[in-house]
């Protein structure tokens, strides 16, 4: 039996399936090993901001800052790593740390997660452009190396979004921890009453966002090859964009890593499908709001169709 | 491992002017099931929510298993000792499978293979408990209907890993589940209390508490009124001690005044959306009472009548709530503004509010329902529960309203304050106002013309003033069984 | 005076206002003197256009938890664009250029509360997606010359008399309004207990569907108008005008002390908040900090003051 719960779990698949099939329709020379490549590449970043901000939607947070603090990722990758990898590895791994933090101060303090991830983006921002005034920098040739590796018979972002997806989705909804994660977005009550620490927590969702939000600025830094701190402006809006287009709600700790991974995959080539429809640049990103709206859309009907309990 | 499982001696516990408990005293044994009645307000859930650690009680002393723990209780330490209370709000996590949530309650249910240890254990004691029920582990909490949640926090409860249970709480568990599955639990209980457990069981269904208890208190006012061998109760002598004795209720009114019954019918609604069951019809000048036990639909027809939902209604309507913070009070705003905020049209001109007319609106009101406070001007949680409540009702009398529905609006406010605002009532409907007041006190009953009675979301008697009796209203409340 | 100097320092406007003195003050200091007035002045010219979206903005925060306009950015380059266009640097053009930019804005208004409300996307993604598509339409319609303003428009934007922009003393009104509204009319009332309690605002019998689409339309139409003022100000229509609007825009109305949990809205704060964020960028500017130094404060800044508040207190 299909139920409608199965049905919006499917829609983030299906979304990116007729995305793609419209793609090699207009252009069927991207149906090959290097035009998916050439479309995909920044897939992989998007995708790991996306989960970096699925987790802290995962307890009912939001985090307004993942796309600043990707460029700072990348800015101090492209000058501290490079030069200096011991104090390079040492600064992210202060960059993770300080998100878990910030997950304790708004658990503790009760604060709205908008606001001081909001305040937080320019905090990001200001460090980068401390550290790189100007786009400059250089990338540590391992991760370009990492970034432009040939895989076999399938390019590197497909199968790089199904590893993540695939290991965070271990990770977050079949280990018994990931249990605890998605109780306190369900029901934090619950969860203290049962001795669970809703501080301890957060905070554990949050410093591993910020992990992956290392991770996605790495992984960026790998691509472009030279950092800029406004590079991943839009990688804020992207992310929110794919938890909720892969299925994530903004409250109930109801998220799919799989689904964010490919919604974030729909969102990159969206992009490129309108340059072939030679849709002007100007649209690609109305169409990208677009697309959202009608994913939405059809949730909508979905979910009201769904008996109400 | 000792004979009781909890005692409470003389436990006190007071919310601001009111007595939850007023000097409790209960001892549950290993092995027993202890039923535990009581109409509202008798202290029920307060005494759970001692137990179970979520509150300190003011005075009073706890023993669990036979050494105190007075001082250091806390819902750790009570989850430590074996105490668990399935409560009628679900402790679920909508977003997680049945499994899922027995591993939240149990921490050792980690590591590699922790899901199947987890569904072996939930189902072992759901098969145990409700055999034929039908629930998969897996099944994600928000796509089970209710009963069926009910069934799987309940079965959670019961089961054991490392800490051993010692006592079960168990408030209207069977609210949600059919006469079958409320069958299969009972006959569970007595399975469970043969190993040593004890279970205490909350319920309003007689029926039950007489057949699956070993003894059964009764609470009332905080307090426990009767407490016998289950054996030694029947359906009438229950209901009468749970009633009151030499009470001091006298019918305010003695017969319906004639007048009105040839008043114009201003609302006519069917509770609980069908158009087969008795119909609430309100009359103008009329004080309608809405009794029975909590929660039984009472606060969802008076909605139902607020919202035009299968409603009629030939009147401005205004609505007094019960749950001030989530349905009342606006916590930022003066009590000026609490009370003119219904009535705005009445002083705005060219639509700019008069601010002179407005601060009169709110000193009329100030004296006509005598609201204790320096300057109207204050922030509306500086006064008192039962001022609030007053300013609340000032808010509905001050508007155009001509029919006014009340939603238990007079819970937990001082007697000196009820008697006001009773006084008041009748004074306007005097006036042509009419009522629509649930309430759960069985004393404000007296100033109704008439009354519904509510069992289980629909009307089970409509009563006259005259016949109105603390009796007639226990019967209709209470059913033999799960309907 | 006591009572007085205390009654002020309850209001949580003054705050801001108090920041903004010090740091002019610092700056002053630091300059000895010089420029006093040119700071204040251009501080006043540069926050006004913030003020404007920072109104509306408060606004739609004031009706509750959760609602915020992330569009306004977008709406406000689609009207400017719309305005350039039509008006096409002829001043007879300007009054229906006007009406074809707030139109539009009202447009997106509606888009916007037609999302949220039968779509029952969350406001965040609602407006989030809406503001993609506005943009789009924004960037498509405004390719091209950039278009000059006309002449009395850029003059309206960018006059002062005696160090007073016109802007400012219009933007001024426009608050002086906007709190009117807040305090005396029955709309304004019914922000203010949506903001506090929805439910209890729906029992109270007011009509919170029609005021929150009110609402959502209001935030559109001043991001519109300062799109409009905005390219007098900037000689035409830059398709990034709405950049740094955002973040602003929402910045004043936390620092200026409106609840971010709704219902309590204040109208001075945004002015204080507004002056004490460009008195800020200003004096860190003389003081030859760099753009680092000042993006970082700003964010210690906001992170500070809502910690300080901290967040609701939960009632159960």
């Amino acid at each position: 039996m299909i139920n409608r719960r199965h049905l919006r779990a499917a829609l983030p698949f299906l979304s990116l399936a007729i995305v793609l099939a419209a793609t090699f329709y207009v252009q069927p020379r991207t149906m090959s090993y290097f035009g998916l490549n050439l479309m995909l590449q920044y897939a992989i970043p998007i995708a790991l901001a996306t989960i970096a901000q699925m987790f802290i939607i995962t307890v009912n947070d939001l985090d307004l800052s993942i796309g600043p603090f990707v460029g700072l990722v990348g800015c101090i990758s492209a000058t501290l790593l490079l030069n200096d990898p011991l104090l390079g590895v040492l600064a992210l791994l202060a960059c993770i740390i300080a998100y878990g933090l910030v997950g304790a101060l708004i658990h503790i303090r009760n604060l709205p997660s908008i606001v001081v991830t909001l305040g937080l983006s320019f905090v990001w921002l200001g460090i980068a452009v401390l550290i790189l005034p100007s786009p400059g920098g250089k990338a540590p040739v391992w991760l370009k190396a990492i970034m432009s590796f040939q895989m076999p018979w399938v390019p590197l972002p497909i199968i790089a979004a199904i590893l993540i997806g695939g290991v965070v989705h271990l990770a977050l909804m079949t280990s018994s921890l990931g249990v605890i994660g998605r109780g306190a977005g369900g029901n934090p009550k619950a969860l203290q009453r049962a001795g669970w620490s809703m501080l301890k927590t957060k905070v554990a969702m949050f410093t591993i966002a910020g992990f992956f939000g290392v991770l996605a600025g790495l992984s960026l830094l790998g691509l472009t090859t030279s950092a800029d701190g406004h590079v991943a402006d839009r990688y804020t809006l992207y992310s929110i964009a794919g938890v909720i287009l892969g299925g994530g709600e903004f409250i109930g700790g109801r998220v799919s890593p799989m689904g964010a991974v490919v919604g974030a995959l729909t969102l990159a080539l969206a992009g490129a499908f309108l340059i072939f429809l030679k849709i002007s640049p100007d649209w690609q990103i109305g169409a990208q709001g677009a697309i959202l709206i009608i994913v939405l859309a059809m949730r909508a009907l979905i979910t009201s169709g769904e008996a109400r309990r | 491992m000792s004979l009781e499982a909890i005692r409470l001696d003389g436990v006190e516990k007071s919310f601001g002017a009111v007595r939850a408990l007023a000097g409790v005293d209960l001892v549950v044994s290993a092995g027993e099931c202890l039923g535990l009645v009581g109409h509202n307000g008798a202290g029920k859930s307060t005494l759970m929510h001692v137990l179970t650690g979520t509150l300190s009680p003011d005075k009073g002393n706890l023993s669990v298993g036979g050494s105190s723990v007075s001082g250091e209780w806390s819902a750790a330490a009570s989850q430590r000792a074996g105490i668990r209370c399935v409560f009628q709000e679900l402790s679920l996590c909508p977003n997680l499978s049945v499994a899922e949530n027995a591993r939240i309650m149990h921490k050792p249910l980690s590591g590699f293979g922790w899901k199947k240890r987890a569904s072996d254990l939930i189902r072992l004691k759901l098969d145990e408990i409700f055999p034929g029920h039908g629930i998969d582990p897996d099944d994600e909490i928000a796509d089970l209907a209710i009963g069926k949640r009910q069934m799987a926090e309940i079965a959670r409860a019961f089961t054991v890993m490392s800490d051993p249970l010692r006592l079960v709480i168990l408030d209207e568990p069977t609210s949600s589940l059919d006469a079958v599955t409320a069958e299969q639990l009972l006959t569970y209980i007595g399975k469970e209390t043969a190993k040593g457990t004890a279970v205490i069981l909350i319920s309003h269904l007689l029926g039950e508490i007489l057949s699956a208890s070993d003894r059964i208190v009764v609470m009332k006012d905080g307090k426990s009124v009767a407490e016998r061998p289950a054996s030694g109760f029947d359906r009438t002598s229950l209901v009468a001690a749970m009633g009151s004795e030499g009470h001091g209720a006298h019918a305010i009114l003695a017969s319906v005044q004639t007048s009105l019954a040839t008043s114009p019918i201003l609302v006519k609604a069917h509770p609980d959306g069908s158009s087969k069951g008795q119909e609430l019809i309100v009359r103008k000048g009329e004080v309608i009472g809405l009794a029975g036990l909590a929660g039984h639909g009472q606060t969802r027809t008076l909605l139902q009548i607020f919202s035009h939902d299968h409603a009629s209604v030939e009147a401005p309507m205004s609505f007094i709530a019960g749950d001030r913070q989530s349905d009342g009070v606006f916590n930022l705003w003066s009590i000026a503004r609490n009370v003119t905020i219904r009535s705005l049209k009445s002083f705005t001109r060219f639509g700019l509010i008069d601010p002179a007319a407005e601060a009169s609106m709110a000193d009329e009101w100030k004296s006509r329902m005598a609201i204790r406070t320096p300057d109207m001007d204050n922030n509306i949680l500086t006064l008192s529960g039962g001022n609030q409540q007053k300013a609340l009702f000032a808010r509905a009398l001050a508007s155009d309203a001509t029919v006014i529905l009340m939603d238990d609006p007079m819970r937990g406010v001082d007697i000196g304050t009820k008697l006001e605002v009773y006084d008041m009532i009748r004074k306007e409907a005097a006036n042509g106002r009419s009522f629509v007041w649930y309430t759960t006190e069985f004393d404000e009953l007296a100033y109704c013309d008439r009354v519904y009675v509510f069992r289980n979301g629909k009307i089970s008697d409509e009563i006259n003033a005259g016949s109105i009796s603390e009796e007639r209203i226990l019967q209709a409340s209470f059913a033999e069984s799960a309907a | 005076m006591n009572a007085a100097l205390k009654r002020l320092g309850d209001q949580p406007w003054s705050w801001s206002f108090l920041g903004a003195t010090a740091v002019w003050l610092m700056t002053i200091a630091f300059t000895g003197g010089q420029g006093a007035g040119e700071i204040l002045t251009s501080a006043l010219s540069f926050g006004t256009f913030t003020i404007i979206v920072g109104l509306g903005q408060m606004m739609v925060i004031t009706t509750g938890p959760g609602n915020v306009d992330l569009s306004i950015p977008a709406t406000m380059t689609l009207s400017g664009v719309i305005a350039m266009k039509v008006m096409d640097t002829d001043s007879a053009n300007m009054l229906i250029g006007i009406v074809a930019a707030l139109s539009a804005s009202l447009v997106v208004g509606v888009a916007n509360y037609i999302l949220i409300r039968l779509l029952r996307i969350p406001p965040i993604i609602a407006t989030l997606s809406s503001s993609f598509l506005v943009l789009s339409t924004a960037i498509s319609y405004g390719r091209g010359i950039r278009i000059k303003p006309p002449l009395p428009l850029a003059d309206f934007a960018t006059v002062r008399y005696a160090g007073v922009p016109v802007v400012a003393v219009a933007v001024l009104g426009l608050s002086i309004l906007l709190a009117l509204i807040l305090k005396r009319t029955i709309y304004g009332r019914t922000v203010l207990a949506i903001g506090q309690n929805e439910r209890a605002a729906w029992l109270a019998g007011l009509k919170v569907k029609s005021v929150r689409f009110a609402t959502y339309l209001l935030s559109a139409l001043f991001a519109g108008i300062c799109g409009i003022v905005q390219s007098g100000f900037s000689g035409g229509a830059a398709l990034n005008m709405g950049d740094d609007f955002l973040l602003a825009s929402i910045a004043v109305v936390v620092i200026g002390g409106t609840s971010v949990a709704g219902g309590k809205a204040n109208v001075p704060g945004i002015w204080g908040a507004a002056l004490f964020m460009y008195l800020l960028v200003t004096m860190l500017n003389i003081f030859g900090a760099s753009p680092g130094v000042r993006l970082i404060l700003t964010g210690v800044m906001i992170i500070s003051v809502i910690t300080l508040a901290g967040g609701e207190k939960t009632t159960r």
